[in-house]
């Protein structure tokens, strides 16, 4: 179930400000993509810009195509509700909703635009879910307490669970573990290896271990200062960004010279 | 067991005392205490000054009503009747503004219209007591009419209908109207701090703009909702000029909305009452005051309980 994306000649828009600029990139399915750069480059605004939840900021917009297998996300009549069924997303901190138990966290996204799922089919998906998300053993036994009660690295595997339970065909993943410890951290990344099985994964991190570690492809961002634009430097194969980049940036950032 | 030897003499660590932490913690402790100090008096009074209505005979009182409870039970009805019909259509109006404000309005709007409620709130209770006699009693008869006419199946429209207009739903929309600004405001207030979090967590899901607010604005402010509610109530049940202005009260318990005769509410009928009263009938409105004190206390505290009761979901943890 899992799509290409293909960007051509982005730009993204706050208002009169160019927040991006210039990006065209193609991400295969089922594979982990990294974004790195330096803070306000731009690859937090481009993620956003995969599921249009940059438009939540009044006075954004984009120039440019991103297609999932070859349909327009921009395209004239789409909606953007479907579109964030079709491109989940999981953020910086952890945000299960506080009045929900974890059993209806899961089955938030679920039960929206008026789907209906009968207890069984939900009981079964509540499981799925949370088992693809390596927290079932975790919290079976305590489904109808609140989604705030467990940690915050369980909280952010929920999200994850969350985000899976509704199927989509890309996953993408806002600095998913810096609000956690490293303990919480390498469980959300051994989560994310199983789920590259699956689905698109696209993820912006400013850990450069971490980029190394889960990903298959790195794009790394920059900007020339501020009030610039953020430009893709290089996308290439993680192995080669962070061994042999071909931009002198890239090799300075990844390397630990600026950033 | 060999601890024969004394524990060490120390002097118990003692904090810097300083001045502006001292000044300060009296200064809300004497607040604090302040508020149970009011409290307290307003009680005591109403009570001494209600004994001597719960001993006389009741034949004493004005009417002659066969017990006391007879003449206070309409009342004490007419208050919850008219005020929990003001909540009724107040709150729904009060949650829709707020959501169109904090949620929908573009932001010039958005802070018009705050101006404006904040302006309804400040216009005085007597002003509109007398918009409900001058404008709306007369606006609203051919309605009543209709509904008497048409719905007059249903108990609560049944006729005949008030030739004035100045029935108790004309008061309790008076009421609606009154306590619409603090809920609005606060209902407003708690709306905006929904986190940004997770109205974008909804958002990310999938959801529509009005799934968004049903699954994070409004748990959120489930609590701040509540509150509100309470302080229109509140200020409902004991509003005091706009019923006395829009009502002629009589001393019955009906659901009926619209025919001439009303029940009134304990406020009002104090109002009303006050200045021709002497004697013992003076310690029976007293008594109705406490009465009204009362049912104040058990609306707040039912408030209190619901909104503790799901305090593990509040998210404030």
């Amino acid at each position: 179930m899992s799509k290409r994306i293909e960007v051509n000649d982005l730009n993204v828009y706050y208002g009169k400000f160019k927040a991006v600029e210039d990006v065209s990139m193609l991400i295969e399915p089922r594979s982990v993509t990294a974004f790195i750069g330096p803070s306000g480059c731009g690859k937090s605004t481009f993620i956003r810009t995969l599921n249009r939840m940059h438009e939540v900021i009044p006075g954004a917009y984009v120039e440019g195509q991103v297609l999932i297998d070859g349909d327009d996300l921009y395209g004239p009549g789409v909606d953007p509700v479907l579109v964030r069924r079709q491109v989940g997303m999981v953020f910086q901190r952890p945000n299960p909703f506080p009045t929900m138990s974890i059993r209806d966290n899961v089955l938030a996204g679920v039960k929206l635009n008026n789907r209906r799922i009968s207890k069984s089919d939900a009981d079964e998906l509540v499981e799925r879910s949370l088992r693809g998300a390596n927290l079932w053993n975790e919290v079976k036994d305590r489904l109808e307490r609140p989604g705030a009660s467990i940690s915050g690295g369980q909280q952010q595997r929920l999200c994850i669970a969350r985000a899976i339970a509704v199927e989509p065909e890309v996953i993408l993943m806002d600095e998913p573990c810096s609000a956690l410890d490293p303990i919480s951290t390498l469980a959300i990344e051994d989560l994310i290896e199983e789920l590259k099985q699956d689905y698109t994964i696209v993820i912006v991190t400013h850990n450069m271990q971490q980029a190394s570690r889960v990903s298959d492809r790195t794009a790394f961002f920059n900007i020339a200062g501020t009030g610039h634009p953020g430009k893709l430097i290089e996308y290439d194969d993680t192995r080669i960004i962070f061994s042999n980049p071909s931009v002198k940036a890239t090799e300075d950032y990844v390397s630990g010279k600026f950033g | 067991m060999t601890a024969t030897e004394a524990p060490p003499q120390t002097t118990p660590l003692k904090a810097k005392q300083r001045l502006g932490d001292i000044v300060f913690s009296r200064t809300s402790l004497a607040s604090g205490a302040a508020i149970l100090v009011i409290l307290a008096l307003v009680a005591v009074f109403l009570i001494a000054q209600s004994l001597p209505a719960l001993v006389v005979d009741p034949e004493k009182f004005i009417g002659s009503p066969p017990s006391l409870w007879d003449y206070v039970w309409p009342l004490v009805f007419g208050t919850l009747w008219s005020s929990a019909l003001a909540l009724a259509m107040a709150l729904p109006l009060a949650v829709g503004i707020a959501l169109f404000i904090s949620h929908y309005a573009p932001r010039r709007l958005s802070q018009f219209l705050g101006y404006i409620i904040d302006l309804l709130a400040a216009v005085p209770s007597v002003v509109y007591g007398l918009w409900g006699i001058g404008v709306l009693a007369p606006a609203v008869l051919p309605a009543y009419a209709w509904l008497t006419e048409n719905l007059g199946w249903i108990p609560l429209f049944s006729g005949p209908v008030s030739g004035t207009g100045r029935t108790i739903l004309t008061a309790s929309i008076v009421l609606g109207v009154m306590i619409l600004p603090v809920m609005t405001a606060i209902c407003r207030e708690i709306f905006l701090q929904t986190p940004v979090l997770h109205e974008e967590a909804a958002l990310a899901l999938g959801a529509t703009r009005w799934e968004m607010i049903t699954m994070s604005v409004l748990p959120f402010g489930r609590p701040g909702i509540i509150s509100g509610a309470m302080l229109g109530l509140g200020r409902a049940l004991g509003e005091t000029m706009a019923v006395a202005m829009v009502l002629s009260p009589t001393a019955i318990v009906s659901f009926a909305l619209l025919q001439s005769t009303n029940p009134s509410t304990i406020a009002a009928n104090i109002a009303l009452s006050f200045p021709e009263s002497y004697g013992v009938n003076v310690n029976l409105l007293i008594f109705t005051g406490l009465v009204l004190f009362v049912i104040t206390l058990i609306v707040n505290s039912i408030a209190r309980y619901i909104v503790n009761r799901r305090k593990d979901f509040s998210g404030a943890n």
